[in-house]
């Protein structure tokens, strides 16, 4: 956006995805525009439904189809719009250039196969490594990052290891040919907390290492104040706020991120406050309200808000809402 | 009602084994060793009081709560509630004391079945223990209950699939306290629900405790949750308890190395206080139930094991007192030099 010299990394303008369910077609992401400048952590946080994993997908162009399609917008990386990539061309994007981590990495392996075959098979098929060469790399991938005894773990299957261990590969995986960006889609959801933590930061210092952008997306508020440099927070398929991580867990203006801070527990916070929940419930994308989708459940709902849609609009250096309504700044 | 010092205690777990054999081989079947899920847990339970139960996935958080309700075969130990042994009653001998301890799950969905309207899911537990004796008498009472969680009486009709994942949670609760239970044991009951739909029913629960006077064990992974609900935490750590303390002792001063890794891991939501924070992030993850570790089960992820770590299990001391711990730190072993 405005007021940085270099272009970002990653230019999102208007994405908009649809989905045909049995209620119609629905706009699982709707006009969503984000940029991404190299080697930073975007954090997108959401509840379920809200459209993160769909706008992971659509960078990609791996929404699923022929009942899912990207309707509208830019994806510009490196100077390209993604959408008018033929599927060669997209191929060699995705895994080169932008690598993916899904939530389950059991739905990225072959059970049937050991890591070691997973693991090397890139080198060996792209680069026409020879195998033990091929191995070698693999070790030295899994090494990185810290799975201990590799050599023999390259015999074992996938289901031999644990959640941790698997997503640790996966990240190995990731950064095999030095993508210049990685999309995480709820890395860490399924592990423990402290699994949770020993992943996250080993994603984060090999991400700073090799000066990789990482966009991480989650719906733990904590994960995104230790990890994000800036962060996107969606709702109903739209963007409704984003700026630093600063801007939104200090000065969070839409009413729905602040009342997201608001309902959950803390633990630096005195318990003996009840909590304050969110009234209602996240809308269906079939029978979305009109105008802002969160008035409904919004406290400081006006006027123009059940008529139209409010449009981010800039209120600081990086800091971006989408609100009609004052009382909230 | 307020707990009081000298009631006895609800319920009381004295040293509960639950050991799950296990097997190998498909025609001639060999005992092979025992997933030890659970093995020496002791806590007690005033009325109307939250214990929280945390720890890594596979602690045995679980088997504990379904050990206490006789779902799963106890090993070794006793289950003591309302002043009665139950640890080894039979099927006809629980029927009345099914009554008093309820169960929520932390999986809306698969909890309730899809196939019954509403009416008979709350209806069913009034049924089969003789407390609304006529359908119509059971209809009415079902409509209170939906009303008593947050729901509307005219949902009555409708099935799980018409509700959203927070409020087929409350169905889950509708049914569970139908029964007047004395005890709730929740797992995970939040854990699947949305971050904004939680602190509406982690209200709920504390309504609810707050109207009936119910105890809960309250299981969960996340922390500020257990925290939030609890008035005494338990900490698990591979079948046993590491630490117990009023929760908020257990965030201000934790004692075992363990429970200070689980709080150092949770990250706080704020970027500054994040930043300044020092990382102490614990390294492994939880070794195999089937070969727990010698001595100190921890003693193998511990960044303050000692010699004597390896060797000799630390026992919970202070147990009755408020704050006990399970830590040679903390509790010299007599006649050992650590
Ligand atoms: N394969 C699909 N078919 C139909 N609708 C889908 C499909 N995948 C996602 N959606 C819709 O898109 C919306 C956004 O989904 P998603 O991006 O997965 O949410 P999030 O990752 O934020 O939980 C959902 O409400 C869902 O209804
Ligand atoms: N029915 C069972 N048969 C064999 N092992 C079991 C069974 N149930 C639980 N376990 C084992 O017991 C241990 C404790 O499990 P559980 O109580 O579910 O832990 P938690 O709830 O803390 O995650 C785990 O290692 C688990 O694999
Ligand atoms: S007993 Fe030893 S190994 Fe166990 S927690 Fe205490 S210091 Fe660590
Ligand atoms: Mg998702
Ligand atoms: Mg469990």
């Amino acid at each position: 956006m405005a007021g940085s010299m270099t272009s970002p990394l990653l230019q999102v303008r208007g994405l908009t995805v649809q989905f045909r369910t049995d209620r119609g077609f629905v706009n699982a992401v709707d006009s969503v525009s984000l940029n991404v400048d190299a080697g930073e952590t975007l954090a997108v946080v959401g509840e379920s439904g809200s459209g993160k994993s769909v706008t992971a997908l659509s960078l990609l162009r791996l929404v699923p189809s022929p009942q899912g399609r990207i309707v509208a917008g830019e994806v510009i990386f490196d100077g390209q719009d993604l959408l008018t990539l033929d599927d060669r061309q997209m191929r060699a994007v995705r895994g080169n250039r932008i690598a993916m981590i899904f939530q389950e990495p059991m739905s990225s392996l072959n059970p049937t196969l050991t890591m070691g075959l997973q693991v090397a098979e890139p080198f060996s098929i792209h680069d026409g490594t020879p195998w033990a060469a091929a191995l070698g790399k693999a070790k030295t991938l899994l090494d990185r990052v810290r799975i201990p005894d590799s050599g023999a773990r390259l015999a074992a299957y996938p289901h031999q290891f644990s959640g941790g261990m698997r997503q640790r590969v996966m990240i190995a995986m990731a950064l095999a040919c030095r993508p210049r960006m990685i999309i995480a889609d709820e890395p860490t959801t399924a592990l423990d907390v402290t699994v949770q933590a020993q992943i996250l930061d080993l994603l984060k210092e090999l991400t700073q290492e090799t000066r990789s952008a990482l966009i991480l997306i989650t719906h733990d508020l904590g994960v995104v104040a230790r990890y994000a440099d800036r962060v996107c927070v969606m709702y109903a398929g739209r963007i409704v706020e984003t700026g630093t991580a600063r801007d939104i867990y200090e000065r969070a203006s839409h009413p729905y991120t602040r009342a997201l801070m608001a309902s959950i527990p803390r633990l630096d916070r005195d318990t003996a406050t009840r909590l304050e929940p969110i009234e209602g419930y996240p809308p269906s994308l079939a029978q979305l309200p009109p105008g802002c989708a969160f008035h409904p459940r919004c406290r400081f709902a006006a006027d123009p808000c059940g008529r139209r849609v409010p449009m981010l609009e800039k209120i600081g250096e990086r800091h971006h809402r989408a609100c009609f309504v004052d009382a909230a700044v | 009602m307020p707990p009081s010092e000298n009631d006895a205690p609800l319920l009381c777990v004295e040293r509960l084994k639950v050991h799950f054999p296990l097997y190998k081989g498909v025609i001639f079947k060999r005992r092979v060793g025992a997933a030890q899920a659970v093995d020496g847990v002791s806590f007690t339970l005033r009325a109307g009081e939250t214990l929280g139960l945390v720890g890594e996935s596979g602690c045995g958080k679980s088997t504990t709560g379904l050990a206490v309700l006789r779902m799963t075969e106890v090993n070794d130990g006793r289950v003591v509630f309302e002043g009665r042994d139950i640890t080894r009653l039979d099927r006809a001998g629980m029927q009345p004391i099914r009554r008093r301890m309820q169960m929520v799950y932390q999986d809306p969905y698969g909890s309730l079945n899809p196939r019954m309207p509403v009416a008979d899911i709350i209806g069913e537990p009034l049924a089969v223990h003789g407390l609304a004796p006529g359908k119509a008498e059971r209809r009415e009472r079902a409509r209170e209950l939906l009303q008593m969680v947050g729901l509307r009486a005219d949902m009555i009709d409708r099935y799980p699939h018409e509700f959203s994942g927070g409020q087929r949670q409350r169905i889950g609760i509708a049914r569970a306290i139908a029964v007047h239970p004395g005890l709730l044991i929740c797992d995970e009951p939040v854990s699947a629900l949305d971050v904004s739909i939680q602190a509406q029913v982690v209200n709920l629960f504390e309504d609810l405790q707050e109207r009936f006077g119910m105890a809960y064990i309250f299981i969960a992974h996340d922390l500020a949750v257990v925290r939030h609900v609890s008035d005494r935490i338990a900490v698990m750590y591979l079948g046993r308890i590491v630490e117990v303390a009023a929760s908020a002792d257990l965030y201000r001063q934790p004692l075992h190395p363990y429970t200070q890794a689980l709080l150092a891991a949770i990250p706080i939501p704020d970027p500054a206080a994040e930043a300044a924070r020092p990382r102490q992030i614990v390294a492994g993850e939880v070794p195999s139930v089937l070969r727990p570790p010698s001595g100190c089960r921890f003693h193998t992820r511990c960044p303050k094991a000692m010699p004597v770590c390896a060797r000799i299990e630390p026992v919970l001391a202070g147990e009755g007192g408020t704050h006990a711990v399970a830590c040679h730190l903390h509790n010299a072993v007599e006649g050992e030099a650590a």
